[in-house]
């Protein structure tokens, strides 16, 4: 029984690192003035808020005044899709996404069309991409937002953003992409990619929970979700998580810095676990596509069996991952990202998702890929399904 | 989220496998939906002398099918047949509400057994065993 914890979830969030930690700190009791106040306390606030913005706009390769600070990567969303529909609507009322949105867009979305909205979900591929082809082919007069995820939350799969963008700009749409799983993983250009709207959220790449940032391109209009104060240019009223925003922007500086070791770092870890399973656990499938792909993120389904028994077992032996399992999520449907690459029913059941980060090494991958052989044994010998 | 006692018959289920010799066995659910069960029962003279089970579905359902083979182990069939749903989840010391429908079909693979040794006997019994969208809204 293994007894060491074994975090690989990074995809559903990381841990604070500490030198971020500590650059949040003062921001809580020293200097905890009100940014929109003008004595001096209140300035140093509103400083570190600024400073924060141009380093994310560094990061982003955008200008310092296209960053807005939200409360979490779901709020930048919801803003981007709600915000444009709402400034654009005498525009057209037709948005293009796809198929295997976090529930961040997907349910904005369905929100959206309860407001009157049109929405095509382009689905996508066998291999989880979807086909910038069938986006153009979804184009219509009225289209006027274009909203596809940078990477997949559970296969990973990164999207053909820039040709996207491309598109988009040919036909006079405006472009958001969800990149909260890749920001802190991959080097982002907004200008490169020709996006108009961009998510971040900094739990994903070891800042803290609870603080966002969305990319608002210049002259790109967009209605506010939060109406008060004067804050954010008046685009978002409320008085800033200073803490958090400080966090977020030492986080993606630190993230960026070390962008390519931390490329490397994970997926070395994610080959070998990748390795050793195929070679170890017979009748396991690999979800989605090898080559475009976030480098810390795998999903495997093992057939015969269901995944919240297997992160039952895996939780006992202080290993902690997540699966695409129905049983896990609080619905009876299994994820609708594994449904949508076309994997049947039972086999979405048995999925597990590992993404690796900075506190993993070989050692957890031998660990894991250990118990992982006899969790799916038992399991199978369990199983009605499973005839050897 | 689970109680000690539905971890415990999750991580030790007891009486899982398929039995030797048995002469009923009941199936229920369907894969689409996440849950299969599976219950094998050696009967003599009406008594269920033995049982086992085989589940393809989450903790809780792994958790139920054991313990609804020790409710019913030694029972007459008559008796074993009463078993509910209800008294599942109280073996349990209870279920998450998301989970309920686990103890219904390990109710419902008991009575699927039994009901395929009493076919045997020219006996029809009524079950629910048919598929027919209970899992969805
Ligand atoms: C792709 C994607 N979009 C949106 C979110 C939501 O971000 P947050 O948890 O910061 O609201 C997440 C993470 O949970 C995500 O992975
Ligand atoms: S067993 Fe099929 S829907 Fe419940």
């Amino acid at each position: 029984m293994n007894s060491k914890k074994i975090y690989l979830d990074h995809g559903a969030t990381t841990k604070v690192n500490d030198e971020v930690l500590k650059e949040m700190i003062p921001w809580f009791s020293e200097n905890y003035g009100n940014p929109s106040s003008i004595y001096s306390l209140g300035r140093k606030s509103k400083d570190a808020i600024e400073n924060a913005r141009q380093i994310v706009a560094d990061a982003l390769h955008s200008k310092q005044s296209e960053i807005y600070f939200t409360s979490c990567g779901t709020e930048s969303n919801n803003w981007a899709l709600k915000g444009i529909c709402y400034a654009y609507k005498k525009k057209g009322n037709h948005i293009i996404s796809t198929n295997i949105e976090h529930h961040a867009v997907l349910n904005t979305l369905k929100y959206l069309e309860k407001q009157g909205f049109e929405v095509t979900y382009v689905p996508v591929e066998k291999n989880g991409i979807v086909s910038v082809e069938k986006i153009k082919k979804a184009i219509r007069k009225d289209t006027i937002l274009i909203s596809v995820m940078y990477a997949n939350n559970e296969i990973g799969t990164i999207q053909p953003i820039k040709e996207i963008g491309e598109l988009a700009k040919e036909f006079d749409i405006l472009f958001h992409t969800d990149a909260i799983q890749v920001a802190g993983t991959i080097d982002i250009d907004v200008s490169d990619l020709n996006v108009d709207l961009l998510s971040i959220s900094a739990h994903k790449f070891y800042g803290p929970k609870g603080v966002g940032a969305l990319f608002v391109r210049r002259g790109v209009r967009i209605d506010n979700l939060l109406h008060g104060g004067a804050q954010e240019k008046t685009r978002r009223a409320a008085t800033e998580n200073i803490a958090n925003i400080v966090g977020l922007a030492k986080a993606l500086q630190m993230a960026v810095k070390n962008l390519e070791k931390y490329n490397k770092h994970i997926k070395k870890l994610r080959d070998l676990a990748i390795k050793l399973i195929m070679e170890q656990i017979p009748e396991t499938i690999i979800n989605g596509d090898m080559n475009n792909r976030l480098p810390g993120n795998i999903n495997f389904s093992f057939r015969y069996i269901e995944g919240e028994g297997l992160l039952l077992f895996l939780d006992m032996n202080q290993i902690f991952a997540s699966s695409g399992s129905a049983c896990t999520s609080g619905s009876l449907d299994p994820s609708h990202v594994l449904l949508a690459i076309g994997l049947p029913h039972e086999i979405a059941h048995g999925s597990l998702r590992l993404t690796f980060g900075w506190d993993n090494n070989e050692e957890d991958v031998y660990i894991v890929v250990n118990e992982l052989k006899e969790i799916v044994k038992r399991l199978r010998e369990m199983s009605p399904l499973y005839n050897k | 989220m689970y109680t000690e006692k539905v971890m415990d018959h999750f991580s030790h289920p007891r009486n899982v496998g398929e039995l030797k010799n048995y002469n009923a066995v009941g199936e229920v659910g369907n894969a689409k939906c996440g849950d299969i069960m599976r219950i094998y029962l050696r009967i003599e003279d009406d008594i269920i002398k033995d049982v086992s089970f085989k589940t393809f579905g989450c903790g809780a359902a792994i958790a139920t099918s054991s313990i609804a083979t020790e409710l019913i182990k030694n029972k007459h069939v008559d008796v074993a047949l009463e078993l509910t749903n209800k008294a599942v989840i109280e073996a349990l010391d209870g279920l998450p509400p998301a989970k309920i429908h686990c103890s219904v079909l390990a109710e419902e693979a008991v009575k699927e057994a039994i009901a395929d040794y009493k076919k045997k006997q020219g006996i029809i019994i009524e079950t629910h065993s048919q598929c027919d969208d209970c899992c969805r809204d």
